[in-house]
């Protein structure tokens, strides 16, 4: 069942009058007949409504600096905050020198009441220099939580005395957790931290190779870059650094020589595509290595701007080795998934990303949407002139950036750039409402309440999220997949990504546990028996029950 | 796996490196999941809720319901009231839950917001209630957290409005799985004596698969038992930092007679639990737990050969480390290193009981070991190192160091992320605690079948 104007209505009527203006601008009925359709998003989340969102400080040190596994990531704050953020999200990384991956490691200052009362600098000072002795890591950085802000710790002044005194990269982000309106903000700060203070550190003047590129906004969930990177390389590319999967200091701090950035998750890392087109003069492409069509036409978008013919070749002749590995691993899963439906709600980008290789397994998405994205993720980066700066994103500073006197070149010249940009999308995001077929729904920060509601009516075969409403779903005896942990499987990117992902998708739907819901003696007569005809009735012959 | 930890241990005072312990929240976010018909509100930035009820559904694998009072940084420099109050009215219009429970986090405590002035001037439809616990993420542990919600429970529900007390228990069971909570309610029914248990995960924490979600599942405490907890005749609290100060605060309220006693975990604590109950209600211990009991010394006797005198590393939440070490001390193993994040003494003071009741322990046993409250795990992996154990038990952070030192490892305890069905399975209790010989026994036998030569791999152990 389709959901109509008048059904969407009938869901909202159950909020509070000021909650249901709020949440019906956040859900749209996709309509391709509308020369574009308006959402928003990236606003407050309503108090008291059961949302997955979280906050600033997961987007800064949980999603972007963590991953960076030769720099110890200091928490400064309470415990909780470090310690949630510790090894819960999959983001793997492999160390390139001995002793220098921290990523099993959580390092919080444990504020504790006196520190809140007389402040916390001073532990911090001290923690730095204990993992200086301890780790002797390549650089370290410094996240804020709540109440680190409120009590006014200056912890850029603290990051720089220890600059001074160690002589290493150290770096503090004020990303405490009540910035902006979801992870979002946490994303910015940290974008601008590392544009600031790492990217372009690095002595390397020119690239190491011919076609050098770096990967934004992929984090090694699963191994998902480890796939991607084994194709590319194959095909010819040099891998500068990725932003920040398995990522490092030693890598990102020459980033700058790069030829062309990729970016896979637009929503957390667009900002440093920007800073770096403008800073150094690199492009930026926007790439999907998840789905095999999206990661083939990602392919060959790169080898076409770099525009040459062996690349150009070479890409083909791998696509078609890769293609021939996996076709047939497909074809079984293919028959379990196919004619089916999804939900897939995801964060900033997978929300978008993860219908097309659904789509290729034969499973339609019938309701998507972004927990922390931007209204540019979901209607393109067209609209962004128009987007107004509110109180919360207001207090996230913008960077002023400038070219770089001595680093910035024009990559590919200008005429040819531009020519290219009418084929592919550099320096350009389309949305993903575009992506989406008439009668879909989109749906903005998708709540408790919402989520149950339309599972309802569409009775989708599974639910793509997260795992704070897995289990919800499942309990409804709906098959789901996580998406942001991938359910501790994984890789899912680039081609035998694709095979995972369609295996695990095909379990789900499959696992016999499914048919085990049901106890056998519900609905069954307790007693079973027959009743002899009886001479006075003898018409009746049989009852099986009583 | 962790190759940056020196064997070398430097004094440290900057924080904690790979803590053994979290916040206040989280503990009450559980708590409030104890109530029936609850939802936990944490009143803070949405990350702090976010974090709570993604580790709590990783450790239960099911569905943590709550809700937040969404932060700004408008808020935080007003204060959250406003945010507060539109939370209270949507969660009653759109949830409809008999209780909220609200917690507040570091951001909120430190601002100072007033949570009972400002529930007083909420709007909260009749009938209906909220509560409140002050857990600032600053103090204490997720330990602290609990017993802060409890004692909320106690504040706003439980009243003493009999003449008289019922002959009835209340049990406050502590930062234990739903399974446990079960255990302890079957101990006690088997006693024959009627009971209030709050919180009660159980039923809530443990849902069964129906097909059908259920925001408000069967389980947890009922408000009006909870009342009524006020008319008891005795509270037993289980476990003196999740469980004590919330039995006290009720024996002040509604003088309700407080006991506190160790967490009912091996041979001896359990002794104690249904010892107490005998003695207080007096009433004989029924043979079918007498029976249950020898059966667990007649496997602990038949194979003490699997344990005496092996090593063994403990870590964890205090209440829950205190019956281990009573237990592995009674299968003749060496608790030589035991280690709780949880501060031990009042706001973080430095000995507690936690340290006096292991270090007696230790000593009745003739033993010396490591005894520290607020360490962590890091500090426990170098005490490791210089003094290597045959085995270690603690939560699913442990495996790291288990890797590292290639240690058979049993998981116990808060949280386990990375295996199932341990909430539902008891550790308390005698059944628990045969529970607890069979996990430790596979994992020291599994590694010496792995570690055995050809010939010297034996059929019977």
């Amino acid at each position: 069942m389709a959901i109509s104007e008048k059904i969407l209505e009938e869901i909202l009527n159950k909020y509070p009058a000021k909650v249901k203006r709020n949440r019906k601008k956040h859900i749209l009925i996709r309509d391709p007949q509308q020369d574009r359709q308006e959402i928003e998003a990236n606003t407050r989340t309503i108090p008291g409504v059961v949302t997955n969102r979280g906050c600033a400080f997961a987007g800064c040190k949980g999603v972007v600096l963590g991953p960076l596994k030769d720099m110890v990531n200091i928490v400064h704050g309470p415990v909780g905050c470090g310690y949630y953020a510790w090894l819960t999200r999959r983001n793997k990384a492999k160390a390139d020198e001995p002793n220098k991956n921290f990523l099993a490691y959580c390092v919080s200052t444990d504020m504790q009441e006196s520190d809140i009362v007389f402040g916390g600098e001073k532990k911090l000072a001290r923690m730095i220099d204990e993992v200086v002795e301890i780790f002797k890591p390549n650089g370290i950085t410094i996240s804020a939580t709540c109440p680190v802000g409120l009590i006014g710790d200056d912890i850029q002044a603290v990051a720089r005395a220890a600059r001074a005194k160690h002589g290493l990269n150290i770096t503090a982000y004020s990303c405490e957790g009540y910035k902006g309106v979801s992870q979002s903000a946490g994303h910015h700060i940290a974008n601008n931290g590392l544009m600031e203070n790492i990217i372009g550190a690095g002595e390397m003047e020119e690239p190491p190779g011919k076609y050098t590129i770096n990967i934004l906004g992929e984090y090694n969930i699963g191994g998902d870059s480890w796939e991607v990177e084994r194709v590319l390389t194959d095909i010819g590319y040099d891998v500068q650094a990725v932003m920040t999967g398995n990522g490092s200091y030693a890598k990102l701090k020459n980033a700058h020589v790069a030829q062309l950035n990729l970016v896979q998750c637009h929503r957390s890392i667009n900002y440093i595509a920007d800073m770096l087109q403008i800073k150094y003069g690199t492009p930026w492409l926007k790439v999907n290595f998840i789905g095999i069509r999206a990661a083939i036409e990602s392919l060959r978008n790169m080898a076409r701007y770099f525009g040459d013919e062996s690349l150009i070749a070479r890409t083909e002749e791998v696509i078609e080795r890769e293609l021939a590995e996996i076709e047939p691993q497909l074809e079984p899963y293919r028959k379990i998934c196919s004619g089916k439906t999804a939900f897939c709600f995801v964060g900033g980008s997978r929300g978008h990303h993860y219908q097309g290789l659904y789509e290729e397994l034969g499973v339609t998405t019938v309701l998507a949407g972004y927990e922390f994205a931007h209204r540019d993720d979901y209607e393109g980066r067209d609209v962004l002139p128009y987007i107004k700066t509110d109180a919360d994103s207001k207090n996230i500073p913008e960077l002023h950036i400038t070219p770089d006197e001595s680093r910035y070149r024009l990559k590919i010249p200008v005429e040819r750039l531009d020519a290219l940009k009418q084929e592919m999308p550099l320096n350009n995001y389309k949305g993903m409402i575009e992506d989406m077929t008439e009668g879909t729904i989109v749906v903005d920060d998708l709540n408790h309440y919402e989520t149950e509601e339309f599972i309802k009516i569409l009775k989708p075969d599974i639910f793509s999220s997260g795992v704070k409403d897995k289990y919800v779903t499942q309990k409804m005896g709906i098959p789901t997949k996580q998406l942001h942990n991938y359910d501790y499987s994984g890789p899912y990117a680039g081609f035998r990504g694709a095979v995972n992902f369609a295996r695990d998708v095909a379990m789900g739907f499959s696992t016999p546990t499914w048919n085990y819901i049901t106890p056998p003696w519900k609905g069954k007569p307790l007693l079973e028996g027959t009743i002899e005809p009886c001479s006075a009735h003898p018409g009746v012959k049989e009852v099986g029950a009583v | 796996m962790l190759d940056c930890t020196p064997k070398e241990v430097i004094k440290r005072s900057g924080g904690l490196i790979n803590p053994a312990k979290t916040c206040q929240p989280i503990g009450a976010m559980y708590a409030a999941l104890g109530i029936h018909n609850c939802l936990p509100h944490s009143h803070g930035s949405q990350g702090c809720c976010a974090y709570h009820r993604s580790h709590l559904t990783r450790h239960f694998r099911e569905p943590v319901m709550a809700t937040t009072s969404s932060f700004t940084e408008g808020a935080s420099v007003f204060g959250g009231g406003a945010n507060l109050k539109t939370a209270i009215k949507n969660v009653f219009d759109i949830y409809n839950p008999d209780v909220m429970a609200v917690h507040t986090t570091c951001l909120s405590e430190t601002i100072g917001d007033d949570i009972s002035t400002i529930i007083k001037s909420a709007e909260v439809p009749e009938g209906k209630v909220v509560i409140h616990a002050n857990t600032p993420s600053y103090q204490g542990s997720h330990i602290t957290g609990f017993s802060n919600m409890v004692k909320g429970m106690v504040e706003y529900l439980a009243r003493a409005d009999t003449d008289g007390k019922k002959e009835q228990v209340n049990i406050i069971p502590g930062f234990v799985d739903p399974g446990d909570m079960r255990e302890i309610k079957r101990l006690v029914g088997k006693m024959g004596i009627k009971f209030i248990m709050f919180p009660d995960t159980s039923g809530v924490m443990d849902s069964p698969m129906t097909g059908k979600f259920d925001m408000f599942p069967a389980g947890g405490a009922q408000v009006e038992d909870i009342r009524d907890a006020g008319n008891s005749s005795l509270t037993m609290a289980l476990g003196y930092y999740a469980s004590s100060t919330p039995a006290n605060l009720l024996e002040r309220n509604c003088r309700v007679p407080a006991i506190t006693l160790k967490t009912p975990i091996g041979i001896k604590a359990t002794d104690d639990f249904l010892m107490t109950l005998r003695s207080k209600f007096t009433l004989e211990i029924p043979y079918e737990l007498e029976e249950e009991r020898g059966q667990l010394v007649d496997v602990m006797t038949d194979t003490h050969h699997h344990f005496y005198d092996k090593k063994v590393a403990i870590f964890g939440d205090p209440d829950i480390l205190t019956g281990l070490t009573e237990f592995v001390l009674s299968l003749g193993m060496q608790p030589v290193h035991v280690l709780t994040g949880t501060p031990s003494g009042t706001l973080g003071g430095p000995q507690g009981i936690f340290e006096k009741e292991i270090n007696e322990m230790l000593a009745a046993a003739r033993l010396e070991g490591r005894v520290k409250a607020a360490g962590d795990l890091f500090e426990l992996h170098q005490w490791i190192k210089n003094e290597p154990v045959d085995l270690l038990m603690g939560n699913t952070y442990g495996k790291y160091i288990a890797r590292a030192e290639d240690i058979p490892f049993v998981r116990v305890g808060f949280p386990i992320l990375d295996r199932s069905t341990h909430p539902y399975l008891p550790i308390v209790g005698y059944r628990g605690a045969l529970r607890l010989v069979e996990m430790i026994s596979n994992a020291l036998l599994d590694r010496q079948d792995r570690d055995a030569a050809d010939e010297d791999l034996e059929l019977v152990m």
